[in-house]
């Protein structure tokens, strides 16, 4: 099957100063359609650095990344936007919902920076608010929702615009156990569905629900494991 | 299409963020405020005087060469003109001899008196004493009645044409032509009334007054006051020619000898027209001065707040900008914000203006806020919003994402 992410040599520098900060060493990747993928790493690892790479919200100081076969790498702000907006649903540690407004114009917003009339996106928000069992929250800001409820409104806005991945940040690093036991089975679900799905994680009970790990270490890959 | 959508998203989005900072938001428009609001008013003054001395100069006639004493608006001391030889009635008929290039013309003098009809009195009415031509010279329109003749001109007849404001105060129910009037001591009958005229810049009335004979007038009141000659040019294009001719007649009838400087003055509107520019010009200045620094004030202000919310909200922008959102939508939303707080000043500042116009209006002079002005208001406020949002408005829309995201 092809390769839905192609990351080449990817190197990223961070310059402080007189210093040059390597974050990234020249990271080689290749992520199929439909594949469940656990990133993991101790903190310092690139394993931040690397999601932000594949979620087009940084570019890399070297190296090439094709995602469905366009070249990302070489892309400019607005077009990187465009990618992040049809392409890619974050999923945050901290969920990162507008405060001010409620479930429906958070799941609705992404569908509004790609120009979908109205009518569609009310349909459409709530379809997806109805898919992750928020259905009677839809009104709700998300002060009045709990941590779950929230991190679920969260996927339901990085699912509302059919994205090719959908990538997670620590998505149960501010949820107890239990809820984040509920949020995992949602992506299980999703992934049995036909989701390619990548999660960035620090704890191996995250990590065990995925298919294949991704092991970090200073910059690099050091393991990459199907399971 | 994906413009309009973005930007009623983005006033929703702004309408929200004003909202939640109503304290700030409407402080931080006090300079735009105070800019709209001076900048109404001074139009709305403009226009209130504007209308007073349209009508006013009407009055004046702007063909007609006003021979006198004093120049109006005269550069010279006070002393100067007052040492002047009186211009007579001798001088009026010398100019009604030679002058070739008038219309017509009239002598008028004038002073105040008490007058008396039966048992009522009305004080310090202005008394004209003049000829016939008075009427052609001014163009003067008789509302009832008639004006003096020649004959009773030239007779000194005891007649009199009164003013608006004699005939409301004496005649309210009855005719006045033919009735008998008392000015000081003497009996005058009254043959028509003046159609109304107004007031001279909305100062002093121009209805309250009676014009006689100038004969009568000598007669009864003397002769030691300096007359004013005036003179209705042939052809208005032509008044400059008038008044070089009145010039050199009135040299001749002074016996000035070349190289003599005149010692009488030739007023015209002109004269009028002039300081009145001078005067509005002085007005809008002062306004755009206050309204330019209260806005210029006004948008630092604004730039000033508009930095706090960008920096404010540097994790909403990087939550946008992950989900999608372009620099130009960045952009655009704070620059709605900046113009919003701005046109929510300009609507304050006119709020407070047009009360003010009202109240102007009723007690100082007839005046309104004019349509244009408080368009005008609006645009320039939602100017000076752009101009001050677009510094924090782009440097939220060129922020990173990620560190934006990681922005507590």
């Amino acid at each position: 099957m092809e390769n839905l992410i192609s990351l080449k040599e990817i190197v990223k520098v961070y310059e402080m100063g007189e210093e040059s900060l390597y974050a990234l060493h020249g990271v080689s990747l290749d992520i199929k359609k439909n594949e469940y993928v656990g990133i993991m790493g101790p903190s310092g690892s690139g394993k931040s650095t690397l999601m932000n790479i594949i979620g087009c919200l940084d570019t890399p100081t070297s190296g090439e990344y094709f995602l469905n076969n366009k070249n990302v790498s070489e892309m400019f702000d607005d077009e990187l936007a465009e990618i992040r907006n049809k392409e890619i649903g974050f999923v945050f540690q901290t969920f990162n919902l507008l405060p001010r407004s409620d479930a429906l114009h958070n799941v609705e917003l992404p569908l509004i920076y790609s120009g979908l009339t109205k009518r569609e996106r009310i349909r459409k928000a709530e379809e997806a608010l109805t898919n992750v069992g928020l259905a009677d929250r839809m009104k709700h800001k998300p002060n009045e929702l709990s941590g779950g409820q929230r991190q679920r409104v969260a996927l339901a806005r990085a699912l509302v615009n059919d994205p090719s991945i959908i990538l997670a940040d620590e998505p149960t690093g501010n949820l107890d156990t239990k809820t984040g036991e509920e949020i995992m089975a949602l992506f299980e679900e999703l992934s049995n569905k036909g989701n390619t799905i990548i999660v960035v994680t620090h704890e191996e009970d995250i990590a065990k629900h995925t298919k294949r790990i991704v092991k970090m270490r200073d910059g690099l890959v050091c393991e990459d494991r199907i399971k | 299409m994906n413009f309009l959508l973005e930007l009623k998203e983005n006033i929703i989005i702004s309408y929200k963020a004003i909202i939640a900072n109503k304290m700030r938001s409407v402080l931080a428009t006090l300079g735009i405020v105070i800019g709209i609001t001076a900048v109404t008013l001074m139009q709305t003054a403009i226009e209130g005087i504007n209308r007073a001395f349209e009508s006013s100069i009407a009055s004046i006639g702007t063909d007609v060469l006003y021979i006198q004493k004093f120049e109006w608006f005269g550069r010279e001391d006070f002393e100067v003109y007052r040492n002047r030889k009186d211009i007579t009635l001798q001088h009026f008929n010398f100019l009604k001899r030679f002058a070739q290039t008038s219309a017509s013309m009239c002598p008028t003098q004038g002073t105040l008196k008490t007058l008396q009809f039966q048992n009522l009195t009305l004080e310090d009415v202005f008394i004209i004493g003049t000829t016939d031509e008075y009427q052609t010279t001014f163009g003067t329109n008789i509302d009832d009645g008639r004006f003096f003749t020649t004959r009773e001109s030239e007779g000194g007849y005891p007649v009199c044409v009164i003013g608006m404001d004699v005939k409301n105060a004496f005649f309210e129910n009855v005719n006045p032509i033919g009735k008998y009037i008392k000015v000081g001591t003497h009996t005058f009958k009254v043959i028509g009334v003046v159609e109304k005229q107004g007031s001279l810049l909305g100062l002093f009335s121009l209805d309250n007054r009676i014009i006689i004979p100038i004969q009568r007038f000598v007669k009864l009141f003397g002769t030691r006051r300096s007359i004013s000659i005036n003179v209705k040019a042939a052809d208005i294009n032509n008044i400059e020619e008038t008044k070089e001719e009145i010039t050199s007649i009135m040299r001749k009838a002074r016996k000035l000898k070349p190289g003599m400087r005149n010692d009488f003055g030739i007023n015209q509107q002109e004269a009028f027209q002039q300081t009145y520019d001078q005067l509005t010009f002085l007005i809008k200045a002062i306004g755009l001065i206050i309204t330019s620094l209260s806005l210029i004030v006004g948008s630092v202000g604004i730039a000033n707040i508009m930095f706090v919310s960008v920096k404010e909200r540097t994790k909403e922008i990087g939550i946008r900008k992950a989900i999608g959102a372009r620099r130009k939508t960045i952009l655009f939303q704070f620059l709605i914000e900046s113009s919003l707080i701005c046109l929510l000043g300009g609507l304050i500042g006119l709020a407070i203006a047009f009360p003010i116009s009202l109240v102007i209006d009723a007690l100082v002079l007839p005046t309104v806020m004019p349509l244009w002005i408080v368009i005008l208001g609006i645009f320039i406020s939602v100017m000076f919003g752009l101009l001050a949002g677009f510094f924090p408005a782009y440097s939220g829309a060129k922020m990173d994402p990620v560190e934006s995201l990681r922005y507590e």
